[in-house]
């Protein structure tokens, strides 16, 4: 694997190969000495572009437990702020010697062209992308998964079979897209709920369903839920009528999640917006999976850079 | 051609030795492990875990285990990317415990060089023993085998090939092939 920058192209065995391997990681996680030489003398950057905390500490310590050394980049208070362009940043980068880029742009398919462009020889990682994908958010998602149905077993399997109905922002959600294909991919069935207005035109190529009424979704009791984060700074297009109309028809209240069968898995990629599309005893139950994505987060992320930087880097160098 | 050097038996036997001079060397069965290094190596300490169990049945149950060294190898950025195996560790870990060590072929050492690190990640053994079912000889590190099946010296231009039930299916047999020409 060369870049990571999109699930749309992960074929089945690679996407449950990169699952295994953070199996391993995972198990790297629980020792006292939570360290692997791996990467030793690699230079890993996070790129960002913008804001976010979660994903780039992840990233972070998943370079960091291989050995790896980070150098973080914010596009705040850099030469970014002053003008400079993406390819000027990438020569900047290629200069310093970096084995591997993660980056986050608001324009989608910027992780492409620094990819493709041929101005770094660096593997790339796509840490979300406008309104594009969010690979490892996704794949991260399906460990998760994973781990809660078949639990130590879990290595070589995919998600046959399982119901996924996912809800919110579709629209502005490159978590929804990257889901969409990774979990088609391994064999589950995706619904997608949400306005009407948070749709995308079309879906008519996606491998998932779209319906409009949380309940009916509901009542076909999934094996997993995920709600969307209503992204305040997206929602200037009146796209539904307030916050309170949003989370009464398609927020997982109170009522909504007792209705649910014990077996279901909360999920949410975090930050949650309590009350809104999501509800405080949802978020807190033992069906919740909100923390152990965020610990998964590290491993899945490991792995992906394991696949990237490891081994030869072929023609380029 | 290859040429079967040691044969479903001859493997047995070697085993069934190897299982005696561990308890020997270690009095006993006491504050043992016997980590076996994945593919073959896992399934080789399993068997020598068994023996080591017929002949002393005050032995713990669980006795083996498997260290992946994948993550410690120092020839990653060499050759095409490895898949890395799970590590399993007996319950009560490596600390102040003997390690032994089992792999199927010793040849330049370096994968038992990668283990070490593993092991001192994982824990402080009080020693670190190490059992091969083949030496081949060709050593690049001052790496020694403890207990050792058959040794074969080869040509550096040959391949030794171990076959187990476990993994290949089939008789177990250990072949060479190719050479000099």
């Amino acid at each position: 694997m060369r870049h990571l920058l999109s699930t749309r192209g992960l074929a089945r065995d690679e996407a449950i190969a990169l699952l295994d391997i953070a199996e391993d990681m995972a198990a790297v996680q629980h020792r006292e000495v939570k360290k692997l030489p791996t990467l030793r003398g690699k230079t890993v950057v996070n790129l960002f572009f913008e804001d976010s905390t979660r994903t780039r500490i992840s990233f972070e310590a998943a370079a960091k437990r291989l050995s790896a050394d980070v150098i973080n980049f914010s596009a705040k208070g850099s030469s970014v702020s002053k003008g400079e362009s993406l390819k000027d940043t990438a020569q900047t980068l290629q200069a310093m010697g970096a084995d591997g880029v993660v980056i986050r742009h608001p324009a989608s398919g910027a992780p492409y062209t620094l990819a493709t462009s041929g101005w770094i020889d660096a593997g790339v990682v796509n840490a979300g992308d406008g309104t594009h994908e969010h690979p490892t958010q996704a794949l991260l998602d399906a460990f998760t998964m994973r781990s809660r149905l078949h639990g130590a077993a879990s290595r070589g399997k995919g998600l046959d079979g399982v119901r996924v109905v996912i809800v919110g922002d579709i629209l502005h959600s490159r978590v929804a897209r990257s889901n969409v294909w990774l979990l088609s991919t391994l064999g589950a069935e995706v619904t997608l709920v949400a306005p009407p207005t948070l749709v995308p035109v079309d879906t008519a190529g996606w491998p998932a369903s779209v319906a409009f009424d949380l309940d009916e979704a509901l009542a076909t009791k999934p094996d997993v839920v995920m709600m969307l984060r209503i992204q305040a700074e997206r929602m200037h297009g009146s796209f539904f009528p307030n916050s309170r109309e949003y989370a009464r028809t398609w927020g997982l209240d109170d009522a909504r999640f007792s209705q649910l069968p014990t077996t279901t898995m909360v999920m949410h990629p975090g930050p949650m917006n309590r009350g809104l599309e999501i509800s405080a005893l949802a978020a807190d139950s033992a069906q919740s999976t909100v923390r152990e994505q965020v610990a998964n987060g590290v491993s899945v992320r490991m792995a992906a850079l394991y696949l990237l930087l490891s081994g030869e880097r072929g023609e380029l160098r | 051609m290859a040429r079967t050097v040691l044969n479903h038996a001859d493997i047995s036997r070697a085993l069934t030795r190897i299982a005696h001079e561990i308890l020997e060397s270690n009095r006993g069965a006491t504050d043992l492990v016997i980590l076996g290094i994945p593919t073959r190596g896992t399934v080789l300490a399993r068997r020598i875990a068994e023996l080591i169990q017929r002949i002393e049945p005050s032995a713990p149950v669980q006795l083996a285990g498997s260290l992946d060294v994948t993550m410690y190898r120092d020839d990653l950025s060499r050759s095409g990317i490895r898949m890395p195996s799970p590590t399993e560790l007996p319950p009560g870990g490596i600390d102040g415990r003997t390690v032994v060590l089992v792999d199927d072929v010793l040849y330049s050492g370096r994968t038992i060089r990668s283990a070490f690190d593993a092991l001192s990640d994982l824990g402080r053994a009080r020693a670190v023993r190490l059992a091969v079912l083949v030496d081949r000889g060709h050593r690049e590190f001052p790496i020694r085998a403890d207990f050792v099946g058959k040794n074969l010296p080869s040509a550096a231009s040959e391949r030794i090939n171990v076959r187990l039930t476990e993994v290949d299916g089939g008789d177990d047999h250990v072949t060479i092939e190719g050479g000099a020409e």
